[in-house]
């Protein structure tokens, strides 16, 4: 099995189980495929989170406002409608298991990685881009209505420009 | 008797997972106190009388290993158990979190019954009540 496909079954799997475990909810993949370039303007939420060892990357997970209040709601069991501190606590800590267990899993091949802390945008009409030119293997679930997206950019250290977690007070060269 | 309890993870959302989990157990749950951080929750070691501690790992300014290692080198804190709850499965953290002295470890995600479970494992052997 190549990276890719282990890629794919690993975010697939983590996805599936950390939305059931966690919230309640059922996910089912729609679409796998590899993003190359700068993708499409987006609404919504996006969350990132860095990994770091003798390979390096980022996994982000992306969704509407609509799916990120109704994540809140399943986690906290309280009735979110709007994007608040507590949606995008919610959102960053699915992502952090999401690709927490992901990266337990790559560590399996890879050796040991770090997972930074994550960081959530909410916006509308924006674009994302990583530093360097790795490809982004994408896995996209249908939740209820709602569209999710879960992806991650993976290469060997000495191939990415931005490594990511960083220090505090180091320079550091944002791109998303 | 009860037992007063200190949440530390950076996840505002987490922290109020654990908090309502604990009150579900049936145990004696006095204050639930919280950090979002290991600096942030040895302050609270040292303003408050702790029974135990629930904790994640990956966490800015102190990690949740760091803050292990802190307790169990504290004469006053080493027999506080801790019980780690995070992302982190790989053998390293799970091995050093084993060979600085965690109680308990628990994987996220993790289901209500998961944290019951190993903290009733936890309060038989270590808390008074």
């Amino acid at each position: 099995m190549n990276l890719k496909e282990s890629l794919v079954n690993s975010i697939s799997g983590a996805t599936t189980q950390v939305f059931s475990t966690m919230l309640g909810l059922e996910v089912q993949v729609t679409e796998t495929l590899v993003e190359k370039g700068m993708p499409e303007a987006t609404d919504g939420l996006v969350s990132f989170i860095g990994l770091a060892g003798t390979w390096a990357g980022t996994g982000s997970l992306t969704c509407s406002k609509n799916l990120g209040c109704r994540i809140c709601s399943q986690m906290l069991m309280t009735e979110s409608t709007s994007i608040d501190e507590d949606v995008l606590d919610a959102v960053a800590e699915i992502t952090n298991m999401v690709i927490g267990s992901v990266k337990t899993d790559l560590e399996e091949a890879l050796g040991p990685l770090g997972l930074s802390i994550p960081t959530v945008v909410f916006g509308r009409n924006f674009t994302t881009k990583s530093a360097g030119s790795t490809d982004w293997i994408v896995v996209r679930f249908q939740c209820d209505d709602e569209i999710l997206s879960v992806k991650i950019c993976l290469a060997p250290s000495d191939k990415v420009s931005h490594v990511i977690p960083h220090s505090l007070g180091q320079t550091c060269v944002v791109d998303v | 008797m009860e037992s007063d309890v200190l949440v530390v993870d950076d996840s505002a959302a987490i922290r109020k997972i654990l908090q309502r989990v604990l009150r579900q157990t049936g145990m004696a749950i006095g204050t639930v106190h919280e950090a979002g951080d290991g600096q942030e929750a040895l302050d609270l070691l040292k303003a408050h009388k702790i029974d135990l501690v629930l904790t994640d790992i990956n966490m800015p300014r102190m990690d949740g290993l760091q803050l292990l290692g802190a307790m169990k080198a504290s004469p006053q804190w080493t027999s506080i158990p801790v019980m780690m709850i995070t992302t982190e499965g790989g053998e390293t953290k799970v091995g050093e979190a084993v060979r600085l002295g965690a109680a308990g470890y628990v994987r996220k995600p993790f289901t209500a019954d998961q944290i019951k479970e190993k903290l009733a494992g936890i309060v038989e052997l270590a808390l008074p009540i």
